[in-house]
């Protein structure tokens, strides 16, 4: 059984022009393990489609799917209470800006110590331990200091680090990362790269990685999901979509990358893809 | 010998911050004594970390912010950001990273292009509109986008945006301060190509600031890497790339991913031999 199954998920907007499909029957499923890229352009709908199966879309976004299952467990049918449980539990996530995402107004002690409390109960010394544990096992020097620092006082590399140790604090089964290093340096990607496939090797959980880089992908991934304009343009492991890519996407993708260029101008995505592409818009 | 459009020698800046009544001031260094030639026609490639000062470079060559000390030559003309000529306005452009910042969101993309010539040059509205429109095309747009707002184009329109905007004085040089970091791959071999097809049209000159290293193997000719505000390392692009001297320059290539097959290969083989 696969840790995350979705089949046929279509998400569709409903925008001042009409019904806006930003999925459009897309299968993903992750299994335990496992490291799943996803990737794709902005505007791909890579996002939006784990968005949907976390239930955090706004609500003017419909989310239809034949199968939506977590462990399990339907995610169509649940409940937001019974939702709320897992997520940030069981499926734990990670966005892009990590400045962002943290709270300005509190420490990082304390919004550590708030996940904590919240699912797992714990509260005074034992949240206080669990968040120096946390912060150690991310790679954070000094964690006693680091507790009582606004998260205005740290580097995006240590911020994302905190929202790493925050989204492992459960000890997650699947793990999201939403293009977890596009803001960060390359030294600093390195290292945040690392400690997340380190993590997920250590602990066995299931890993998405949503990203456009296709570095990334080739430094991280087993298996890899190509998305353009809310379709699944491919699907294979790592070393087949590098060595011998099938869609016209993914090849017109791979050749944009500036060291693969061959001669003085780079083929563009666009060049490529309206010679043959069946089936997208 | 000709004169080389961009001459550096030992530029400092240094930023003062925190102090007040009771605490005392502390100095930032920001960029440490920077010298360089630039000659025409070629792109020198500026790399770092952030924080290691290539922006607060880009903001000295450009004249946005004044040095500390040290000196700009533009075309053998010596700068200075605190008094601007004309004549040193129309030598040197910046194009932002962001454009999604770097274009006022009230002004129509017509206005945008015509606003350099109406600040520094006496041209009349009709020949600004010409020389507005010709550039557009040029760019790679539509003559219907002259009249429409920024928030009607998408990042890597408002780019081509914002390097037409920025080549319409004929700078000598032109610097680019990550231009294509905020942009997607595809989009990103398009302003690459299009930045190499004026570079050829015009012997454009530029100064490219970027952190991504297959970015800069691809465009620069000679390449420049700073770490901490000084220059760690400073080549050709093939003596840099073949051959990196400085430990730092080493870490920044050893930690940049890599997208090809042996790579992969040798990565799934590692995790294999663990589990």
């Amino acid at each position: 059984m696969s840790l995350l199954e979705i089949k046929n998920l279509t998400v569709a907007f409903d925008t001042s022009a009409g019904l806006f499909k930003a999925v459009d029957g897309i299968d993903i499923s992750v299994e335990r393990r496992e490291v799943l890229a996803i990737v794709g352009e902005s505007g791909s709908g890579k996002s939006v489609a784990m968005l949907a199966c976390m239930g955090l879309l706004p609500k003017t976004a419909t989310v239809t799917a034949d199968v939506m299952r977590f462990d399990g467990r339907d995610l169509l049918t649940m409940s937001d209470a019974e939702r709320r449980k897992i997520i940030g539990k069981d499926i734990a996530m990670i966005f892009q800006e990590p400045i962002a995402s943290l709270n300005p107004c509190f420490t990082v002690g304390f919004q550590i110590a708030e996940v904590l409390e919240k699912h797992l109960g714990l509260s005074g010394r034992a949240a206080h331990a669990r968040s120096v544990e946390l912060l150690n096992q991310v790679g954070i020097r000094d964690a006693e200091d680091k507790l009582k620092a606004f998260p205005h006082q740290m580097s995006g590399g240590q911020c994302q680090r905190v929202m790493i140790a925050m989204a492992i604090a459960c000890n997650p089964t699947l793990l999201i990362a939403d293009e977890p290093t596009t803001a960060l340096d390359v030294t600093i990607q390195k290292q945040i790269l690392d400690l997340l496939v380190t993590l997920q090797e250590k602990t066995g959980m299931g890993l998405i990685m949503i990203t456009h880089d296709m570095g990334v992908v080739a430094e991280t991934a087993d298996r890899v999901v190509v998305q353009y304009k809310g379709h699944k343009m491919e699907e294979a492991d790592v070393l087949s979509l590098f060595e011998n890519p099938q869609s016209n996407y993914t090849r017109a993708l791979l050749s944009a990358l500036p060291e693969n260029a061959v001669g003085d101008r780079l083929p563009t995505v666009s060049d490529m893809l309206f010679e043959a592409a069946p089936g997208v818009r | 010998m000709t004169t080389p459009v961009l001459q550096v020698r030992d530029l400092k800046r240094d930023y003062v911050t925190g102090g007040g009544l009771f605490r005392p001031a502390k100095v930032l260094h920001a960029v440490k004594g920077v010298s360089f030639t630039l000659e025409k026609g070629k792109t020198l490639a500026v790399v770092g970390e952030s924080g290691c000062g290539k922006s607060t470079l880009a903001r000295m060559i450009t004249l946005i912010d004044p040095a500390t000390s040290g000196e700009i030559l533009i075309d053998g003309i010596p700068a200075n950001a605190t008094h601007v000529t004309r004549e040193l306005r129309q030598k040197v452009q910046i194009v932002f990273q962001n454009p999604y910042g770097s274009l006022n969101p009230r002004q129509k993309v017509g206005d945008v292009l015509a606003e350099p010539l109406l600040l520094n040059t006496n041209l009349s509205a009709a020949e600004r509109r010409d020389k507005a429109m010709a550039m557009l095309i040029k760019v790679g747009l539509q003559p219907e986008h002259f009249n429409r707002y920024p928030h009607m184009f998408s990042g890597g329109q408002r780019q081509r945006i914002a390097i037409a905007r920025a080549l319409m004085l004929n700078p000598s040089f032109l610097v680019l301060d990550e231009p294509v970091s905020a942009l997607d791959l595809s989009v990103q071999a398009q302003i690459l190509n299009l930045l190499k097809d004026l570079q050829d049209e015009f012997g454009l000159t530029y100064v490219f600031i970027s952190h991504d290293l297959s970015v800069v193997r691809y465009i620069a000719d000679e390449v420049m890497v700073m770490y901490f505000g000084d220059v760690v390392e400073h080549g050709t692009r093939d003596q840099v790339f073949s051959d990196p001297r400085h430990e730092y320059t080493k870490t920044l290539f050893a930690a940049t991913p890599r997208a090809d097959v042996e790579h992969i290969r040798a990565r799934i083989a590692r995790k294999k031999a663990m589990a």
